[in-house]
């Protein structure tokens, strides 16, 4: 049996209200949105919060809306709307179908789409109860000095592990945060610091309240490969998501290649776009490049025993799905996904 | 302690808990429903699985002041409501798993049963791929998911007959 610490709950009613908790409470406080990463990690005891913000009463920051060139949705939206709405599935496929894959279907239920960009980072060593983590002895990420991935390591390396970052970072998706003292808008690009223990740069009380995505057209295709053990719950042993913008002579404009659960930030794979700019759809040349940008992610992607599945046979798969999810996209048959 | 006001199983009731007290153990220690199951308590296997709007959610990730102004089905609540609708024996679904012997120790059931009740809602005739995707998030230890997926087929079939 796994009891919540004892805090103080508040439900504000309003975003003002809750910036102001947030501001005064500060580290002290959690936000809770879907609550399907911070009550297990709050079990766990990886955090000393006395304060929890639940976000369940705030209205408006639910749902979709088309705002000119974008489309906008609101930070608790549900993943399991994020993955079937019609318009996701037109305009950003891969970001519809890894919604479909965030762990199992009561989670996406619960889970938000701002509750996974801002998902807390993940090792074998840190996820444990108390009494397991203390019997090994704590690490860098809580209450330790060690770390139990890269010895003598002085750096935490808990991986990213949410699927939607890789998707969103392809989409050039720009995030909006309310604090006590304004409004921030970043490019999802800049929210990753390379560190385990906290890897995003928001900013102390600020509450991510929006995800902006720019409405690409027809030419778009994009699409979100996931290898985990069972075909549910699971968190990913690799992310893979992909974004590939035909012209009107079906060559490629752009492309993009983002990864997850390697190390502690998402990685967006440089040099895709000047691999296959150009390269005509059903081409040879084109099934080449493809081949190319499978073995440059092979090439920058280093996994850790970090998250549980062995780090060399994590490092095979790299390829395997850049190379399956890049196809899956063209195709359009993604998610890839062994079930 | 925090007063809540909860719907459950369509009654309307009044209980007092700590405010870090999870769904489930509000459920479990304060109102005596047993059916719904503390099982790893982190979100990992299904078996406190609730219905929460009709929709299933996992009990013991979801803090009991969040359950407020929603409906929550548990198991203890299939039975009443498919008798209030006119229906005769046990709920479709219920009486479906009893059929096949979609149970080993049973820890699982209450949960894979609101599961498959929530699919059944919204797709009277699914697939077995359809059942196998909304049942993902419910493990059974003793593994007899033969027999849960034919229940759930067969459940299907009764609540087409219902219709």
């Amino acid at each position: 049996m796994l009891r919540l610490p004892t805090f103080q709950l508040h439900e504000p009613a309003s975003l003002k209200e809750a910036c102001a908790l947030f501001a005064e409470h500060g580290a002290a406080a959690k936000i809770l949105a879907g609550g399907t990463d911070l009550l297990p990690n709050l079990k766990h005891e990886i955090y000393d919060v006395d304060h929890v913000i639940s976000l369940a009463k705030l209205p408006g920051i639910t749902g979709f809306e088309m705002q000119g060139h974008d489309l906008v949705i609101g930070a608790l939206t549900p993943l399991a709307q994020v993955a079937t709405n019609p318009n996701i599935q037109k305009h950003a496929p891969a970001l519809a179908q890894a919604a479909s894959l965030v762990a199992g279907p009561q989670h996406r239920q619960m889970g938000t789409l701002g509750g996974n960009v801002m998902l807390d980072t993940r090792c074998q060593w840190i996820n444990q109860s108390y009494f397991w983590r203390e019997a090994l002895g704590f690490c860098l990420k809580k209450d330790g000095t060690v770390c139990h991935v890269v010895e003598g390591g002085k750096k935490c390396v808990a991986a990213a592990s949410n699927d939607t970052a890789p998707a969103l970072m392809t989409l050039g998706a720009s995030l909006t945060f309310v604090s006590a003292t304004g409004t921030r808008e970043i490019p999802i690009e800049d929210l990753w610091v390379a560190d385990g223990i906290n890897n995003k740069s928001a900013r102390p009380g600020e509450i991510l309240t929006e995800i902006r995505l720019p409405l690409r057209d027809h030419t778009h295709h994009g699409a979100y490969g996931k290898l985990r053990e069972r075909g549910s719950i699971d968190f990913p042993l690799l992310g893979c998501a992909v974004r590939i913008d035909l012209d009107d002579a079906d060559c490629v404009r752009d492309a993009a290649v983002s990864l997850v659960a390697l190390q502690a930030r998402p990685l967006l794979i440089k040099g895709v776009d000047a691999l296959l700019q150009g390269l005509k759809l059903g081409s040879t040349e084109l099934d080449q490049a493809i081949e190319a940008v499978a073995q440059l992610a092979h090439k920058k992607c280093k996994p850790l025993d970090n998250i549980p599945g062995d780090k060399d046979y994590r490092r095979r798969m790299v390829p395997v799905y850049v190379r399956r999810t890049l196809r899956a996209a063209l195709d359009g048959t993604g998610p890839v996904h062994h079930i | 302690m925090r007063l809540l006001e909860l719907e459950i199983n369509g009654d309307r009731l009044h209980v007092a808990a700590p405010p870090h007290w999870t769904l489930l153990e509000v459920l479990r220690y304060e109102l005596g429903l047993t059916g719904t199951k503390q099982g790893c308590d982190k979100g990992d296997c299904g078996a406190c699985t609730v219905l929460v709007d009709g929709k299933p959610q996992l009990s013991c990730l979801m803090l009991g002041s969040a359950a407020q102004g929603h409906a929550i089905t548990t198991i203890e609540g299939l039975l009443p409501a498919h008798r209030a609708q006119g229906g005769a024996g046990a709920d479709p679904v219920q009486d479906a798993f009893d059929r096949c012997g979609a149970l080993q120790c049973g820890f699982c059931q209450p949960g894979m049963m609101l599961s498959a009740k929530a699919l059944l809602s919204e797709n009277p005739t699914p697939t077995s791929t359809d059942i196998k995707h909304a049942l993902s998030g419910n493990l059974c230890r003793c593994t007899g998911y033969t027999q849960i997926l034919e229940a759930a087929l067969l459940a299907a079939t009764k609540t087409e007959e219902v219709l």
